[in-house]
C-alpha cells in the first residue's frame, strides 16, 4: 500500500489531508475527533490578539446552494474567527499536541497589522507546541471591514510586510493563507514568498451571496431582516481554487513556492487533482462539515488506491505532475480534432443531449423517431456539451481523429503537425515564420 | 365479532373495524413534500419526452416536475389539468407501469423509473385539497350540450366545453356522478371520498349542470337529446356484464364483480359487508383483480383468481397481478369455467384446463366456492345507438358517430383502450371537435 505520509514544508503528518482553520478545528474536542477519525493535520480556527475575543452574530452563519437531491453543493459563512479566549485556544492547543505528537497541528494566527501584535503573538503560540503558522489574509467577512483578513490580502505589500515580521519572529514553518478575492493570485502569492513565507494555502472563501429571501427580501443568511456577504467555500468554488493553484506553480517566479491547496475538496480525487497541479498537500473544510470526520477514511483508502494503481510510492512521485500541462490558451494544439461518440448500448434516449446541441450549440446531434441519438461528423465541433449534460457517464465520449482522417466538417485530413494560434493564419499578430 | 376468516358461508365482519381500516387505506399514500422534491429531482426533463408520448392525455410531464422541484406544485398541478381534469384520480388508477413510468428513461438506465404517478397526485392533491380551481369560462356562445354519462369520459368533455363557454347538461344513470371512479375501481385506490370531491371541484368550473338518475331509454332518447341540444356527447360505459354461460350460473352466490365493487364503494361501513369464506373471481382484467383483492381484504379465507387464458394475457398489469398476489389471492391461469355445482347456492366450481388457444385439455380443477364473481367483461348496452362497430359506438379520432351532432368517447366507443385516462382524453378531444363545429 502506498506510503501517503506527508512532508509539508518540514511539517510532518501521516497523511496529506488536513482540516482547514474553520468551525471543525475550533476546540480540542473537534479536533481531538478529528485526528481520532483519521486527519493527518488541523489548522486551528484562526486566534486574535489577546483580550475579549470577537463576537458572533446570534443568528445563522451559514448560507448554502443545493444540486439535486439537496446535494450540498456550495457553502458560505458569516462566522468571524474564534470567539473563545486565547489562552483557552492555547491550553487546548497544548494538550491536543501533547497527545498527538505526530499529527499535524498548525495555528491559524489574524491580529491588527502591527508589527509588535505579530511578534508578540507568535512566540506566545509557539509554545504550545504547534507546528507552524497559517497567517490568515483571507477571511472576507467582518474581520476585513476591520483591516484584517482580506484587507491584507488584498494589498501584496501587506502581505510581504506581515509574512516578513512572522518569519522575523518564529523559526516555524509561516504559511500564507490568500484570497481569492483579487484579479491576479500571482500578486498576492509572489509579495508572501518575497516576504520569506515557507508556503502559500489557497483558496480561502469567496465573497458571496447565496441566496435572496423573496419574502423579506433579505440576502441569507438573514439576521433580523438584514444580510451581509460571506465567504463561499464547498464543491462549487474547487474550480476556480484548481485555476489559482495551478496558476501560482507554473509561474516562473513562484513554481517552487510549496503550496496547501483547499477548495471544495470532498473526495480523494479532489484531494488529487490539487496534488497534481502542484499542492503538497490539501486542506479540507465543507465536506467534513457536510458529512463528518469519517469522510477521511474514503480520502486515505481512494488516494491509496490510486498510487497503488498508478505505481506512485509517496504523494511526492505526482505533485505537480500536471503542472507542466497547464498552457496558455494560444498554445493548444488547433490540428487535435475530436468528434463526439453516444454509445447506444449505454444510451438511455433521454435526449439531453440533443436538447442541447440543438436548441444551444452546433444542431450536431440527429434524433430519429425512435429515439436513437447519433452525431453529425459533420456538423460536431467537438465542443463537449453533450458529453457535459449526458446523464450516463461515459456514454459520450470524444474520439481523437487519427493524423490523415478526414475531418468532415472540414472537409480536410487531420494534420499531423502541432499548430496554435500563435502561428494561425487567421491571427493577425501571427508569428508563423515567412 | 362473531365472524372470522374461516366462518362457513357469506358473511359480514370477518374482520373487526381496526383491521378493516387498515386493509382499505391508501394503497400509495401521498408523498409529504421532502419526498416529492426527492422523488423530483430525480427528473432527467427529457427531450421530448418518452413519458409524454406514452400519456394517452399527454401531460407535459417533465415540466410539471421541474415545477414541484422548484417550489411551485400549484404551477405543476396547473400543467396537468391543461391536459387531463380529471389527473387527481388518473394519479391514483393509471396503470402507471405500462404507460408513463414504463418508458421512463431512468427505467431503461436502472430499473427504476421516476414515479410520475406519486408525483402528479401529491401536485394536483395540492389543488383539490385547497378547493383551487384554476380555470374559468369564456363568455357565454349560448350554445348547448347534451353530455350522457358523467364518468370520466363524460366529465372530461363538459369541463372542457364549459371553458369554452358552452352551458352543459350532464345525464347520469346513476344517483351519484363519477362514474367507474366513484362505482367501478377498488376503495383502496381512491380514499376519503376522492372520486366525490374530485366531481366538486371539476364543477366549480360554472355551466355545468348535473342530473342523476336519468338514462338512455329510460327518461332520455338520443333523437329528443339531438333535436333539444346543439351537440351531444354520449360516455355512457358499458352497462352490461358477458355471462359465463355455463351450467348453475344462476345458482345463489355467482355475482357480476362490478357489483360487488360498486356496493363496497358505496358502503359505509365495511363491517355490514358480506363476503364468502372461499371466493372464486372468473377473469383477467382490472376489475378481476379489484374484486379478489378487496375480497380477501374483507377478511375471505381463500380468494383465487381464475382466468382461461395465460398470464401473459391477462389485461391486469403485472402490478395488479403482483398486488394480488400479495395479498394472498391465488391466481390460476389456462382455466376455463366449466360448471357451477351447488344445491340452490354455489358449493364449487369447476374449470377446464386450457391452452392460450383456448383448446380444452380434457383436465379438469374443482374449487370450493361460496362467491363467485364474474368478471370477464362488459358490454355496451342500449338501442337506437349510432352505428355499432366491435360492439362498440363507432367513432372517428375526433369521437364524431354515425349521426350528426352526437360524439362519443370513452368505453362505450371505438379507439383506445378501456382506461380512465384514455377516456379523459377522448372526452376532451371530442369536446374540442364540438367546440370547433359549433364555433364554425
Amino acid at each position: 500500500m502506498a506510503n501517503l505520509e506527508s512532508d509539508f514544508v518540514g511539517i510532518k503528518s501521516p497523511n496529506p489531508f488536513w482540516l482547514a482553520s474553520a468551525p471543525p478545528t475550533d476546540k480540542e474536542y473537534n479536533v481531538r475527533r478529528a485526528f481520532e477519525a483519521g486527519w493527518g493535520g488541523v489548522v486551528w480556527k484562526t486566534l486574535g490578539a489577546e483580550g475579549p475575543p470577537v463576537v458572533n452574530v446570534n443568528g445563522p452563519r451559514y448560507g448554502a446552494i443545493h444540486g439535486a437531491d439537496r446535494r450540498l453543493l456550495g457553502l458560505n459563512n458569516i462566522e468571524l474567527i474564534t470567539d473563545r479566549p486565547l489562552d483557552v485556544n492555547l491550553e487546548e492547543m497544548t494538550r491536543v499536541k501533547r497527545d498527538y505528537p505526530d499529527h499535524a497541528l498548525i495555528a491559524s494566527v489574524m491580529v491588527p497589522c502591527e508589527e509588535d501584535e505579530w511578534k508578540r503573538i507568535l512566540p506566545m503560540i509557539a509554545e504550545t507546541g504547534c507546528d507552524g503558522f497559517e497567517l490568515n489574509f483571507g477571511c472576507p467577512h467582518g474581520m476585513a471591514e476591520r483591516g484584517m483578513g482580506s484587507a491584507v490580502g488584498q494589498v501584496p505589500d501587506y502581505i510581504e510586510m506581515v509574512a516578513r515580521w512572522c518569519k522575523e519572529a518564529t523559526d516555524l514553518p509561516v504559511i500564507v493563507k490568500l484570497t481569492p478575492n483579487i484579479t491576479n493570485i500571482l500578486h498576492p502569492a509572489e509579495a508572501a514568498l518575497r516576504g520569506g513565507a515557507d508556503a502559500v494555502s489557497l483558496i480561502n472563501t469567496i465573497n458571496s451571496i447565496t441566496n435572496v429571501n423573496l419574502d423579506a427580501m433579505s440576502p441569507e443568511p438573514m439576521i433580523d431582516g438584514k444580510g451581509t456577504h460571506g465567504g463561499y467555500c464547498g464543491p462549487a468554488v474547487k474550480p476556480i481554487a484548481l485555476n489559482m493553484v495551478a496558476e501560482i506553480a507554473r509561474n516562473p517566479e513562484t513554481a517552487k513556492l510549496p503550496i496547501s491547496g483547499i477548495g471544495g475538496i470532498t473526495t480523494w480525487r479532489d484531494a488529487a487533482e490539487f496534488m497534481a497541479l502542484g499542492a503538497g498537500n490539501v486542506q479540507v473544510c465543507t465536506a467534513a462539515m457536510t458529512y463528518g470526520f469519517k469522510i477521511v477514511q474514503e480520502m486515505i483508502s481512494g488516494l491509496s488506491q490510486w498510487m497503488d494503481e498508478k505505481g506512485y510510492t509517496s504523494t511526492a512521485d505526482f505533485v505537480g505532475m500536471a503542472t507542466p500541462n497547464v498552457t496558455d490558451w494560444q498554445y493548444l494544439n488547433l490540428n487535435h480534432v475530436t468528434k463526439a461518440v453516444i454509445n447506444q448500448d449505454d444510451c438511455i434516449s433521454c435526449g439531453r443531449c440533443y436538447a442541447a446541441c440543438e436548441d444551444t450549440s452546433h444542431q450536431a446531434i440527429e434524433m430519429s423517431e425512435d429515439r436513437v441519438f447519433t452525431v453529425k461528423d459533420d456538423e460536431c465541433v467537438a465542443c463537449n456539451l453533450c458529453v457535459n449534460v449526458c446523464p450516463v457517464e461515459n456514454c459520450i465520449t470524444m474520439r481523437t481523429l487519427d493524423v490523415g482522417e478526414m475531418d468532415e466538417r472540414t472537409g480536410k485530413p487531420v494534420e499531423a503537425d502541432y499548430g496554435n494560434w500563435t502561428a494561425h493564419p487567421n491571427n493577425p499578430m501571427s508569428t508563423a515564420a515567412e | 365479532m362473531s365472524n372470522t376468516p374461516f366462518s362457513d358461508g357469506i358473511q359480514a365482519a370477518r374482520l373487526d373495524a381496526a383491521e378493516l381500516s387498515e386493509n382499505f387505506g391508501d394503497l400509495h399514500p401521498r408523498f409529504d413534500d421532502h419526498e416529492a422534491l426527492v422523488a423530483a429531482d430525480r427528473c432527467y426533463f427529457c427531450h421530448d419526452a418518452p413519458c409524454m408520448t406514452a400519456c394517452p392525455t399527454d401531460i407535459d410531464i417533465p415540466l410539471f416536475i421541474r415545477q414541484i422541484a422548484t417550489g411551485t406544485p400549484e404551477a405543476a398541478a396547473k400543467t396537468i389539468f391543461d391536459q387531463n381534469i380529471l389527473g387527481g384520480m388518473c394519479a391514483r388508477v393509471c396503470p402507471t407501469e405500462t404507460l408513463c413510468e414504463q418508458v421512463c428513461v431512468r427505467e431503461t438506465a436502472e430499473g427504476n423509473p421516476v414515479e410520475i404517478g406519486r408525483l402528479q397526485r401529491y401536485a394536483t392533491d395540492k389543488l383539490v385539497d385547497a378547493g383551487l380551481h384554476p380555470f374559468g369560462r369564456a363568455d357565454s356562445t349560448g350554445k348547448k350540450v347534451a353530455v350522457v354519462g358523467a364518468g370520466p369520459a363524460g366529465l372530461s368533455a363538459a369541463h372542457r366545453l364549459a371553458m369554452h363557454g358552452h352551458d352543459v347538461t350532464v345525464y347520469d344513470a346513476r344517483a351519484k356522478a363519477g362514474g367507474l371512479n366513484e362505482f367501478g375501481i377498488a376503495a383502496y385506490k381512491s380514499v376519503e371520498s376522492f372520486a366525490e370531491r374530485e366531481v366538486d371541484w371539476l364543477l366549480k368550473i360554472g355551466g355545468i349542470t348535473v342530473e342523476t338518475g336519468k338514462k338512455l331509454g329510460d327518461g332520455l332518447s338520443l333523437d329528443g337529446l339531438n333535436a333539444e341540444f346543439d351537440a351531444v356527447f354520449l360516455g355512457i360505459g358499458l352497462g352490461g356484464v358477458n355471462a359465463l354461460g355455463v351450467d348453475g350460473e344462476d345458482k345463489d352466490g355467482v355475482d357480476d364483480a362490478v357489483d360487488f365493487i360498486a356496493e363496497l364503494r358505496q358502503a359505509d361501513d365495511l363491517g355490514q359487508m358480506a363476503i364468502g369464506r372461499d371466493v372464486v373471481v372468473i377473469g383477467g382484467g382490472m376489475t378481476a383483480v379489484d374484486a379478489a383483492v378487496q375480497a380477501k381484504l374483507l377478511g375471505a379465507l381463500n380468494v383465487s383468481l381464475v382466468y382461461r387464458r395465460g398470464k401473459d394475457r391477462m389485461n391486469a398489469s403485472e402490478f395488479e397481478q403482483d398486488l394480488a398476489a400479495s395479498k394472498g389471492v391465488r391466481i390460476i391461469t389456462n382455466a376455463s369455467p366449466k360448471s357451477v355445482i351447488g344445491n340452490g347456492a354455489v358449493r364449487e366450481i369447476e374449470f377446464e384446463y386450457t391452452d392460450n388457444d383456448l383448446k380444452p385439455t380434457g383436465q379438469t380443477i374443482r374449487l370450493a366456492a361460496d362467491q363467485v364473481f364474474k368478471a370477464i367483461g362488459q358490454t355496451l348496452e342500449g338501442d337506437g345507438l349510432p352505428e355499432l362497430e366491435w360492439g362498440k359506438i363507432k367513432v372517428d379520432d375526433t369521437g364524431r358517430t354515425s349521426v350528426a351532432g352526437i360524439w362519443a368517447g370513452g368505453d362505450c366507443a371505438t379507439g383506445g383502450d378501456d382506461l380512465t385516462v384514455t377516456a379523459v382524453a377522448e372526452g376532451r378531444d371530442a369536446a374540442e371537435d364540438i367546440h370547433a363545429k359549433l364555433s364554425a
